[in-house]
C-alpha cells in the first residue's frame, strides 16, 4: 500500500511548512489543532525555536469546540493574543480535525482582520499533505499581501524564493547572498530566511527571482504574472553549476520559468541516485556532474513540477515500497539521501548521507552541509 | 523573566499571584505556546516499554511525524510503523479496511513476528465513527499468534481522558489474568523504575515479595506475569485508571499510593501497603528524620535563592512547594496550568504563601519570557529552567522515579547539586523523553 511505511519516517506536513516559511516575518501563526502539530513542529522541524522567538501557536482545540463548531472561540483567542502581542500579520492554518468539521479559515481570517485591523489570511492545510504545500501557500500569501510595485534598483537585484530550514541549513541565506554579490547581483529579499517584511515590500525592485525549492514556485509565478518578474530554478550548489546558474539568472526572460539544462541532463547514464526535494536535488545532480563528473539521477518523493520526475518515469515515487523497488531495480552504485533512508538502500550500494531536516528532523541537523557555492568534493568523495 | 512580563499589562496575563488563583480554572484558555523543554514522555516512549511489541500509528502525516521521529531519536525505528490517512480516506468507506490492510502489510514485512501490536488510532477515526471492533476482530483472525490492542492518539479528546491515561489503560489491558500469587506485587503505570532505595520498594522486597514492573520486563512473557500479582500499586495520577481496570480484570487488589511530599500521606501510604501485604509497619521515624535532615542541609546550602517549581518535575508541585516553604525555602515561583491531585496543598499554600507568583506554561505571552536571566533562580523542572533562564536546575520529570521519604532525601540532594553545578540547559531540556537515549543533534 502506498500509504504504509514499515520503517521510514515521513516528510513533514503542510502545517510545519507554513510555520517555517513565516517564522522570521514578524507575524503570528496559529495552527487550529489540539496539541501535536505545534510540538512536532517546534521540536523536530524548527531549528530556530530555542534561540529566536516567533509567534507560533496552536488553538488548543478541544473535543467540544470541534463538535460544536465553536469558531468564535478561535476568533476571540486570536484577537486577544493579537492585542497582547501586536503581530504584523496573522496566519491561520488547519489540521486534520478542522478538515473533518469543515472549518472555513478564510471566513475566520476575514473576521479577525475586521476586528483587529491586522492583515490576516487563512491557509488550506490539513496535516495530510507534505510541507511543500503549506510553505508554498504561505510564501504566496505573503507576496500577495505585501508586494507592490516599487522602482527598480540600479543594480541587478535578485530575490530568493523558497528557502526555509526544512530544506536548507541555517547559514544558507548568508551563503546565497554572498554568491549573488560575488556575481555582481544585489540580494533584495530572501523570503523565508534572513529577510523581513520590509524586504518583502521591496521585492519588485529586483529584476529576477531565484527559486531554490518547490515551495517558492507559487510566489514566483505570482510575481511573474503580475509584476513581469522572470524566475530561474536552481540552488547554486558547488562551483561550476553555481557559476552557470548566475549567468542564467542574469539573462532570465520574463516569458517563462527557466530550469538550467544541466539539472536533469545526465540521468540516462547515471550510476548515482539523489533522493530529495526537486529543485535542490536537481541542482545537486548538476553540481555533481559539473564539479565531479558524476552522473546522477533524481528521485523526488515530494510534490514538484512534472519535470522533476523525469528520471523516475515521470512518476512521483513517494511510498516506501516504490522507492525501495526503484533502488532494487536500478541498483545504483551510490545513493545520496538522508541518513534515515539507510534502511532501504540495497546491499552493495553505497549510501552517502545528506541530512534533510524536512525528513529526519533535528536528528542530524548539525551535519547538514551547506553546499552553496562551495567545494563539494570533500563531501561526496 | 518575571521583570519582562511584569512591565506589561496583558489582556490574558501569563501569571497571577497565588492568592488570586481559582484552583478550578487557574488561567483563562486561549492560544497556546510550546516551550522547548521536551523531557516529558509521550505515548511512543510509553508504548516502547511493552517488550517485543510493535507500534503502528494510523493517522495524518502531520501527527505521524512526531511519533516517527521520537523512535528515530532513540534508535528504535524498527519498533514502529505507520499508515497515513488522507482526506479521501475519510469519505470513501475504507477507513476500517485501510487499518486492517495496512497493519497486515506491516506485519508481513517485519523481519520477525511481534508478540503484540499496539494500533494507535487517531482523532480522525473517532470523529468518523470508525468501528474498532471490526478492525481488531479481522486482525486477530488473520494473526492469531499476535495480541492486538487498540490505542489512541487523540489529543482533541484530552478533556475526557488524556492520551497518557488512555495508553496506560490500553497497555495493561494486554495482561491476562493468571492464578493470583499472594507473594507477587506489581507497580503499574510508571515510565521508569521506582528507586530501589525507596521505602516502597524496600518494604516489598525485604519482606520476600516478588516485585514486578513493566520496566523490569525484558520479554513479553515476563510482562504477562504481571497477571499473577495479587496486589497492584500505582502512584502516578496517570496510572490510577489503568491500575483499577487491570486489577478488576485479574482479581488483584488495587492500591493507589500517591507520591506525596506530606509525611502524613506517606505514613498512611505505608500503613495501607503493609496492611495489604499483611506485614507489620516498619518504624518510619528514622526515614522521616533523614528527610528532615536533608531538607535542613539543602536549606543551609540554598539559603534564600528564589526557587521555581514546574508541574512537569513532580506530580504534586503545590505539595512540594508547601513542604519547601514550610522548611524555610524561598519558593517564589510556580509553573502550572491546572491543579491535580494536590488540591488540598494548593489551598494551604495559597493561604500561607499568597505572594507566590503562579505562571501558565502555555499562555501566549510566555513565548517571550525566556531570555536574559533577571535574577538567580534555582529551578525544579525543565520548564522552570527554560522560563527562568537558569542553568541551575533539577532535571527530573514526573518525580524521576523518586518516592517517599527517600525521594525527599534524594530530591534535596539534587537541589543542592543543581545549586552548585550548572547544567547544559540547551542540550538537557531539549532531549525528548527524560531518561531515554537521544541521538538527536540538539
Amino acid at each position: 500500500m502506498k500509504n504504509v511505511s514499515r520503517i521510514l519516517p515521513m516528510y513533514t506536513a503542510d502545517t510545519s511548512g507554513v510555520c517555517s516559511a513565516l517564522y522570521e516575518l514578524g507575524g503570528m501563526t496559529v495552527i487550529h489543532d489540539a496539541s501535536g502539530c505545534n510540538s512536532t513542529y517546534t521540536t523536530h522541524d524548527e531549528p530556530r525555536w530555542y534561540d529566536k522567538r516567533s509567534m507560533m501557536f496552536i488553538s488548543a482545540l478541544t473535543e467540544m469546540d470541534a463538535i460544536m463548531g465553536n469558531d468564535e472561540k478561535l476568533i476571540l483567542d486570536c484577537v486577544s493574543a493579537a492585542e497582547d502581542l501586536h503581530p504584523a500579520f496573522i496566519a491561520l492554518c488547519g489540521s486534520p480535525m478542522p478538515m473533518m468539521t469543515g472549518v472555513d479559515f478564510e471566513a475566520i481570517a476575514s473576521e479577525i482582520r475586521e476586528r483587529t485591523g491586522i492583515p490576516t489570511f487563512g491557509l488550506h492545510t490539513n496535516g495530510t499533505l507534505p510541507y511543500i504545500s503549506g510553505a508554498s501557500q504561505a510564501f504566496a500569501a505573503i507576496v500577495r499581501e505585501y508586494v507592490r510595485r516599487v522602482p527598480k534598483r540600479e543594480g541587478f537585484g535578485v530575490n530568493v524564493l523558497g528557502m526555509t530550514p526544512l530544506d536548507f541549513p541555517l547559514g544558507a541565506e548568508v551563503s546565497v547572498k554572498k554568491w549573488l554579490e560575488a556575481n555582481n547581483m544585489e540580494p533584495v529579499c530572501n523570503l523565508g530566511m534572513g529577510s523581513t517584511l520590509e524586504d518583502v515590500k521591496q521585492m519588485t525592485s529586483a529584476r529576477a527571482n531565484l527559486v531554490v525549492s518547490e515551495t517558492g514556485v507559487e510566489a514566483a509565478e505570482y510575481l511573474r504574472r503580475y509584476f513581469d518578474m522572470p524566475y530561474v530554478f536552481g540552488v547554486p550548489a558547488g562551483r561550476g553549476f553555481a557559476g552557470k546558474l548566475a549567468g542564467l539568472l542574469r539573462s532570465a526572460s520574463k516569458e517563462a520559468a527557466v530550469l538550467p539544462e544541466e539539472c536533469l541532463a545526465y540521468g540516462e547514464a547515471a550510476d548515482t541516485v539523489v533522493i530529495g526535494e526537486g529543485v535542490y536535488g536537481a541542482s545537486l545532480c548538476a553540481a555533481l556532474h559539473e564539479d565531479l563528473g558524476i552522473n546522477a539521477r533524481l528521485l523526488c518523493p515530494l510534490p514538484a513540477e512534472d519535470i522533476f520526475y523525469s528520471h523516475t518515469n515521470n512518476t512521483c515515487l513517494y511510498a516506501e515500497e516504490d522507492i525501495e523497488a526503484f533502488l532494487q531495480s536500478t541498483r545504483p552504485a551510490a545513493v545520496i539521501a538522508d541518513p534515515l533512508y539507510k534502511f532501504i538502500i540495497p546491499a552493495g550500494t553505497r549510501h552517502i548521507p545528506l541530512p534533510h531536516l524536512a525528513f529526519s528532523g533535528r536528528s542530524f541537523q548539525r551535519s547538514i552541509p551547506n553546499l552553496i557555492n562551495t567545494e563539494i568534493k570533500e563531501y561526496f568523495k | 523573566m518575571f521583570k519582562a512580563l511584569e512591565s506589561v499589562k496583558y489582556k490574558k496575563p501569563p501569571f497571577i499571584l497565588l492568592r488570586d488563583a481559582d484552583r478550578k480554572a487557574l488561567f483563562e484558555s486561549g492560544l497556546e505556546y510550546n516551550a522547548p523543554a521536551r523531557g516529558v514522555w509521550n505515548i511512543v516512549h510509553m508504548g516502547l516499554l511493552v517488550p517485543e511489541g510493535h507500534q503502528v500509528y494510523v493517522c495524518a502525516q502531520g501527527c505521524l511525524r512526531g511519533v516517527a521521529l521520537t523512535v528515530a531519536e532513540t534508535d528504535q525505528m524498527d519498533r514502529l510503523s505507520w499508515v497515513s490517512l488522507s482526506e479521501e480516506d475519510m469519505f470513501d468507506g475504507t477507513l476500517e479496511s485501510d487499518v486492517v490492510d495496512g497493519v497486515a502489510e506491516v506485519i508481513e514485512k517485519l523481519p520477525g513476528r511481534p508478540r503484540c501490536v499496539l494500533i494507535f488510532l487517531s482523532c480522525m477515526h473517532l470523529f468518523a465513527g470508525a468501528d474498532y471492533e471490526v478492525i481488531l476482530d479481522q486482525l486477530r483472525e488473520q494473526f492469531p499468534d499476535i495480541d492486538f490492542v487498540d490505542c489512541y492518539m487523540t489529543p482533541t479528546m484530552r478533556e475526557t481522558f488524556s492520551p497518557t491515561v488512555w495508553l496506560t489503560k490500553r497497555m495493561y489491558s494486554l495482561v491476562r489474568p493468571l492464578p493470583l500469587n499472594e507473594r507477587s506485587v506489581s507497580i503499574i503505570g510508571c515510565e521508569r523504575e521506582t528507586d530501589a532505595e525507596s521505602e516502597l520498594v524496600k518494604i516489598i522486597r525485604e519482606n520476600g515479595f516478588t516485585l514486578r514492573d513493566i520496566n523490569y520486563c525484558k520479554t513479553y512473557d515476563e510482562f504477562m506475569l504481571l497477571g499473577e500479582s495479587a496486589l497492584n500499586i500505582s502512584y502516578l495520577p496517570t496510572a490510577l485508571a489503568g491500575n483499577s481496570e487491570l486489577s478488576e480484570r485479574t482479581g488483584a487488589r488495587a492500591l493507589h499510593l500517591p507520591n506525596s511530599f506530606d509525611y502524613s500521606v506517606l505514613r498512611e501510604n505505608y500503613t495501607r501497603l503493609c496492611e495489604a501485604l499483611n506485614i507489620g509497619l516498619p518504624d518510619l521515624s528514622g526515614c522521616e528524620a533523614r528527610a528532615e535532615a536533608a531538607l535542613s542541609k539543602a536549606m543551609s546550602a540554598l539559603s534564600d535563592i528564589p526557587v521555581a517549581i514546574d508541574f512537569t518535575a513532580v506530580t504534586r508541585p503545590f505539595e512540594l512547594a508547601l513542604m519547601l516553604s514550610r522548611h524555610g525555602f524561598n519558593v517564589r515561583y510556580l509553573i502550572a496550568d491546572s491543579v491535580g491531585e494536590d488540591a488540598a496543598a494548593f489551598e494551604m499554600l495559597r493561604a500561607e504563601q499568597p505572594e507566590i507568583k503562579l505562571f501558565s506554561s502555555v499562555n501566549v505571552n510566555m513565548f517571550s519570557a525566556a531570555g536574559e536571566q533577571s535574577e538567580p533562580v534555582l529551578a525544579i523542572g525543565q520548564k522552570a529552567a527554560w522560563f527562568f533562564t537558569t542553568d541551575n536546575f533539577v532535571d527530573i520529570v514526573s518525580n524521576g522515579g523518586l518516592y517517599g521519604y527517600e525521594g525527599i532525601v534524594k530530591l534535596c540532594a539534587l537541589m543542592e547539586d543543581a545549586f552548585y553545578n550548572p547544567k547544559d540547559r540547551r542540550t538537557v531540556i531539549q532531549q525528548k523523553g527524560w531518561g531515554c537515549s537521544c541521538n538527536a543533534q540538539i
